[in-house]
């Protein structure tokens, strides 16, 4: 098990390393392929000003000749200097905004997920009663509303009209408002795996063996469907925790929040090829690991899952 | 006889689905004897395991006893509605193995832990009284090295294993009765004698009564000591093994004897009942089966016969045992079907599986 293991971890680690290599190669050739450059903006610049500059950058030299130095830098942990914030290296500029990211992003992550499994659960045992149609309605509702217009609405309700909570992500208080707006989405959607998972495995023999074993029904929620049910939610979570700590562009724009998808919006606005490259590349690394974490989720929770 | 152990009296059940009632058990009766093994055999939907889920109050929650009682022990079944009001009685006096044992069982937890949970549950022993248990059960029901198999989880055992755990679940507790709701019928026909005999074995040892759920004739003959046959949600004909395979008196037992493949005669078609069973969203008038019944008397699709006594063990629910009916000879393929049986074993046909 634990040579299976191991040998299963470098497979993954080497396939990681593959598509991080994948993604590198299409965002840095599809960046260099766009015709506008880092240095043209409304002010004219001289052509002896953009030559100095490019050549500080590195940008004079052939495009296979960056693509090499760029991998090689990477590697040792050098995503390049920030065009768009002079003075600033890629990685600081993104480990700041991560930090704001992360925050907002794992408290709505895990707000979603257990309220979305505890409501799923219960609009699924209370099924086509009161409590299942309320539960319907409102993530129905939540799932299909943008996220820019449920940002708007709390900011207008919240903030404004009732001023009970600050509208700005850097004021005391101020990332409520954005770890709401960004966790009712996926709350929502893990309401309505979780409702059908959970109908799905209430119709199980192996339910119906346990009830005629005599074990009381809340026992036969928690020891016997409960986990049974969970692997749905596990698939979609991955990826939503990836995209929801990595920062939202919206949530954070609308609530100034300076993290990292407010961060990718100004740097697309610049034209900040390396700022974009290494937004694009932290964001691939952390699907491939929160897939990775799903994956040994899904073996704890089911043996007979086999890894490798 | 002996004594009788349960007896459901007239029972009525009804489901709701979408606004109409369906009536799934129309008013049947039985009794069962202590230590005897009651076969119920019928076609798929005539009943048979809504019938026995009565017993243990396994209904789907759309349906309900409409009417009649289940008097076990002095107290009627049909009168227990909450969970700690059947905790004494469900899967510890009378437990039930279902059909098909690779879906019966949860996949992600180990076997041992399925099993030791309704022995700490019902008879309130340690962890470790309880594993112990299950490991001398687990072994009892024929799994090999099963302290080291205690820590498997399903998938890690083969089919006919998974059903010698189920029914080591539910014999963890000692029941006076077993509900066997088609048990063998997921099973490849090796298999299938190998459970048949360990539930016979395990009768043996532990005195349980048997409740028998199958539409499988070959099995019946096999393992019951008692037959009813149900059609349209009723009870139509009930008597010993030997009274219902070689003397019975419905058209519909008759009909389904004849279906028996073992008895086709090679280049012939086999026989098959025409028509559909009866829906049961409607009022049935009269006997249920005269529809599909060719030979059907007048009265069969007005009144609704009632039980004629045959023998003292022996009843039918047919208009033919009435003074006044027409003779109708049985058909021929079942006449003389004690003969062709026992020609057929003597040939080590695969008609009985006798396992003993």
């Amino acid at each position: 098990m634990n040579a299976k293991f191991l040998s299963y971890l470098v497979k993954r680690l080497l396939m990681a390393f593959l598509t991080i290599f994948l993604v590198i190669a299409i965002t840095f050739f599809v960046m260099h392929a766009i015709p506008a450059s880092p240095f043209s903006s409304e002010k004219a610049k001289s052509d002896a000003v953009i030559a100095a500059l490019e050549a500080k950058y590195g940008f004079d030299k052939p495009v296979t000749v960056q693509f090499w130095n760029y991998l090689v830098n990477i590697l040792h942990g050098d995503f390049g200097l920030s065009t768009g914030w002079v003075g600033n290296t890629v990685i600081d500029l993104i480990l700041g905004g991560f930090s704001y990211s992360a925050r907002i992003g794992f408290t709505a992550g895990i707000i979603a997920i257990v309220l979305g499994v505890i409501l799923g659960s219960i609009a699924a045992l209370q099924r086509d009663r009161f409590l299942d149609k309320i539960i319907q309605i409102i993530t129905t509702a939540l799932v299909s509303m943008p996220s820019f217009v449920m940002a708007t609405i709390l900011l207008l309700v919240f903030a404004l009209q009732l001023a009970w909570l600050p509208s700005l992500g850097n004021q005391p208080g101020g990332l409520i408002l954005p770890i709401i707006s960004l966790s009712l989405y996926p709350m929502a959607y893990v309401t309505k795996l979780q409702r059908s998972s959970m109908l799905d495995v209430l119709g199980q023999d192996y339910i119906r063996t346990a009830k005629a074993k005599g074990v009381k029904n809340s026992q036969i929620i928690f020891k016997h469907a409960l986990k049974n049910t969970l692997t749905p939610v596990i698939t979609y979570a991955g990826p939503m925790m990836a995209y929801i700590l990595t920062g939202s562009m919206v949530v954070e724009n609308i609530f100034s929040v300076p993290g990292l998808g407010r961060l990718f919006t100004n740097s697309m606005l610049r034209t900040d090829y390396m700022m974009i490259m290494g937004v694009t590349i932290f964001l691939a690394t952390m699907i491939i690991l929160m897939n990775f974490i799903g994956d040994i989720l899904y073996k704890v929770i089911d043996p007979r899952i086999d890894l490798g | 006889m002996s004594e009788i152990i349960i007896s459901a009296k007239d029972i009525e059940v009804q489901f709701r689905v979408r606004e109409n009632y369906l009536t799934a058990i129309r008013k049947v009766s039985l009794d069962l004897y202590t230590g005897e093994t009651f076969a119920i055999v019928g076609e798929s939907g005539s009943g048979k395991s809504v019938f026995t889920k009565t017993f243990t109050g396994m209904l789907e929650s759309n349906g309900k006893i409409t009417n009649g009682s289940i008097m076990y022990h002095g107290q009627d079944l049909t009168k227990l509605k909450t969970e700690k009001e059947w905790a004494s009685i469900r899967g510890v006096k009378i437990a039930t193995v279902f059909q098909d044992p690779m879906t019966s069982l949860n996949p992600i937890r180990t076997i041992g832990s399925q099993i030791t949970e309704v022995i700490e549950k019902h008879q309130k022993l340690s962890k470790s009284e309880a594993k112990a248990q299950a490991i001398s059960i687990m072994g009892r029901v024929g799994i090999p090295n099963a302290a080291e198999r205690f820590d498997n989880y399903p998938f890690q055992y083969s089919g006919g294993m998974r059903q010698r755990i189920v029914i080591a679940i539910a014999l963890s507790c000692h029941p006076e009765i077993l509900i066997c709701d088609e048990p063998t019928t997921a099973l490849d026909v090796t298999i299938q004698a190998q459970i048949i005999k360990l539930i016979k074995d395990l009768q043996k040892e532990l005195g349980f009564t048997t409740i028998y759920i199958t539409h499988d004739l070959g099995v019946v003959a096999n393992v019951a000591d008692r037959v009813g046959v149900m059609y349209g949600g009723q009870i139509i004909e009930y008597g010993t093994v030997n009274e219902i395979f070689y003397d019975p008196q419905h058209p519909y037992t008759w009909a389904l004897l004849s279906a028996l493949p073992q008895l086709g005669v090679k280049g012939e078609d086999l026989y098959y009942i025409t028509g559909t069973p009866p829906s049961l969203f409607n009022k049935i008038d009269g006997d249920a089966f005269a529809p599909r019944n060719p030979k059907a008397l007048k009265i069969d699709f007005a009144k609704e016969p009632p039980f004629f006594k045959v023998s003292d063990t022996h009843y039918a629910k047919t208009w033919l045992l009435d003074p006044r009916a027409p003779k109708v000879e049985k058909p021929a393929a079942i006449q003389n079907l004690h003969e062709k049986i026992a020609r057929m074993t003597s040939k080590g046909g695969a008609f009985h599986v006798r396992t003993e």
